[in-house]
């Protein structure tokens, strides 16, 4: 087998670009919200100052081995669903790996890194990481299933669980998107959304009022540093995963910019508005509304 | 004073318990839950440019740890509002002394509450600083003459930027955080490394006054 050198260079090239634009992304994200508490903020690049300085830490301990490896598990799930998801619809090189079930593999990586930083949090040994961990299994166990209904009938809906031709039966105007034609999919796949993306309702897992600051707790330095990473990769990737299943994909670098920031506003909008919910309300929420929505999504292909 | 009762914590006491086989376990908690391996001096980067550009990144991203002792804690919440607005310095707040680097000591501290300071800055890692708001924490203030409160901060901890001031208000705390960005770009903050080179004399002093001492000498 033949390694496609060129692919792999454009891969760590759409990596590359994805980590600033998610770092800018965050930065600017946190100025809207400052904005809107009518304070000024922190400057747009901070989120790149602070990932310098978490790397720069000169002492760091350890718990043990899984406590190392948490974080790069993480990583290695947020990594794990850009490599697989196709960028931009109908170039070669900017689909990434995209094949025929990246659909499944990249749901798995979404669970997996929330797995491995469950184990690492918890050698960390602090109450509130263990607190924090089950919480943020719990809910996202209670997220994926509206979400697997929605991708499903997305699936069904184009006889593919591939991204590439999810998106390539989506292409011809606004009308052709999934959010059009399959609403209650959609509209299922947007809420589980929010809570994939633990902004304000469902931010209970890392509530730093409550239990400062959840799974990180024990984290810093240089581990803490490839959780910013990885925030900054995963968030943009989940972003660009919606875009692609529900809003047509996108065919150049502006439009799938533009569209996955205002993907990624949705959660930011609602986090804005709605007050945080307790872990035995959002769970049985997500199991409500969405779960409903999903099922009804599923009969209607 | 010197026949005085020493306090041990039960739960600290070094114990045997029976396990679920019918073996004895000996449990020692300061030795089990604890590390009490010493803090080691961390040299700076030999490359000046490159310890100058974190320097920068260390300035420009404080990461407090606001240890709200006293009456300047209230002080702090200022800091947050739309009014003050700490967060255009790149103050931000941590609620975890593993990921911050400034400790806020803000205000008095009395005998019980230094036991607590001790081990949250001791967890913090290594380019650490302390501000210490107010005049209680530089020389004892209103409460110089109180058997409960220490009267500098400084014999205990090494401190970096003072902000006198009973209370300061947060706009001096502002002008602090400024000071100590001048004092970490000029690679003059090195407390940590103070903690660890004199880590004896700082001992003997939290000892002195912390009379019931039932924790470990160092706990990262």
């Amino acid at each position: 087998m033949s390694i496609d050198w060129i692919k792999l260079l454009f891969t760590l090239l759409g990596l590359f670009i994805v980590l600033n634009y998610g770092l800018l992304q965050y930065g600017m994200i946190r100025r809207i919200t400052a904005r809107i508490g009518k304070r000024i903020g922190m400057p747009v690049y901070q989120p790149y100052i602070d990932l310098i300085k978490n790397y720069s830490m000169r002492s760091q301990i350890t718990h043990g081995v899984m406590f190392y490896l948490g974080p790069v598990f993480r990583l290695a799930g947020g990594v794990g669903i850009f490599m697989f998801m196709p960028l931009i619809y109908g170039s070669y090189y900017w689909s990434n790996y995209s094949f025929s079930g990246d659909v499944i593999l990249i749901m798995y990586f979404m669970f997996f890194g929330m797995l491995g930083m469950a184990l690492g949090a918890s050698e960390g040994g602090h109450p509130y990481s263990f607190i924090g961990i089950s919480r943020g299994l719990s809910q996202f166990t209670t997220v994926e299933v509206p979400f697997t209904l929605a991708v499903i009938a997305v699936a069904v809906q184009h006889h593919s669980f591939s991204l590439t031709e999810i998106v390539a039966g989506q292409q011809g105007g606004i009308m052709h998107w999934n959010i059009m034609t399959n609403p209650f999919a959609g509209i299922a796949a947007m809420l589980a959304f929010l809570g994939m993306m633990m902004a304000s309702p469902f931010n209970v897992v890392q509530a730093p009022q409550e239990i400062p600051i959840g799974p990180p707790t024990e984290y810093h330095g240089t581990y803490l540093g490839l959780l910013q990473t990885n925030r900054a990769i995963l968030y943009v990737s989940e972003s660009i995963l919606m875009v692609n299943l529900f809003f047509g994909g996108a065919t150049n670098w502006i439009e799938l910019i533009v569209k996955s920031f205002l993907v990624f506003f949705w959660p930011v909008f609602v986090g804005l508005v709605f007050p945080r919910f307790r872990i035995d309300q959002s769970i049985p929420w997500f199991l409500k509304l969405p779960l409903i929505l999903g099922i009804i999504g599923i009969f209607m292909v | 004073m010197e026949d005085k009762k020493i306090f041990t914590d039960p739960d600290l006491t070094k114990r045997t318990v029976i396990g679920p086989n019918g073996e004895d376990i000996t449990v020692d908690p300061i030795q089990d839950y604890f590390c009490d391996a010493l803090p080691k001096k961390h040299e700076p980067k030999r490359a000046k440019i490159f310890e100058s550009f974190f320097n920068w990144a260390r300035a420009e991203s404080i990461w407090v740890l606001g240890f709200g002792t006293g009456c300047g804690s209230i002080e702090l919440y200022p800091l947050l509002t739309p009014r003050f607005d700490a967060y255009r310095f790149g103050v931000q707040m941590r609620p975890t002394p593993r990921q911050a680097n400034l400790m806020i000591i803000s205000g008095y501290l009395s005998v019980k509450t230094l036991k607590r300071a001790i081990r949250s800055y001791e967890q913090m890692q290594n380019p650490k600083f302390v501000m210490a708001l107010g005049s209680c924490t530089i020389n004892g203030g209103m409460y110089f003459d109180s058997y409960n409160t220490i009267n500098r901060l400084d014999k205990y901890m090494p401190v970096d930027v003072y902000v006198a001031g009973c209370m300061p208000r947060p706009e001096a705390i502002l002008a602090g955080f400024e000071a100590l960005k001048k004092r970490i770009k000029a690679g003059k903050a090195e407390g940590a490394n103070l903690y660890a080179e004199n880590f004896e004399t700082y001992k003997k002093n939290q000892k002195k006054i912390i009379r019931d001492w039932n924790m470990p000498d160092y706990n990262w």
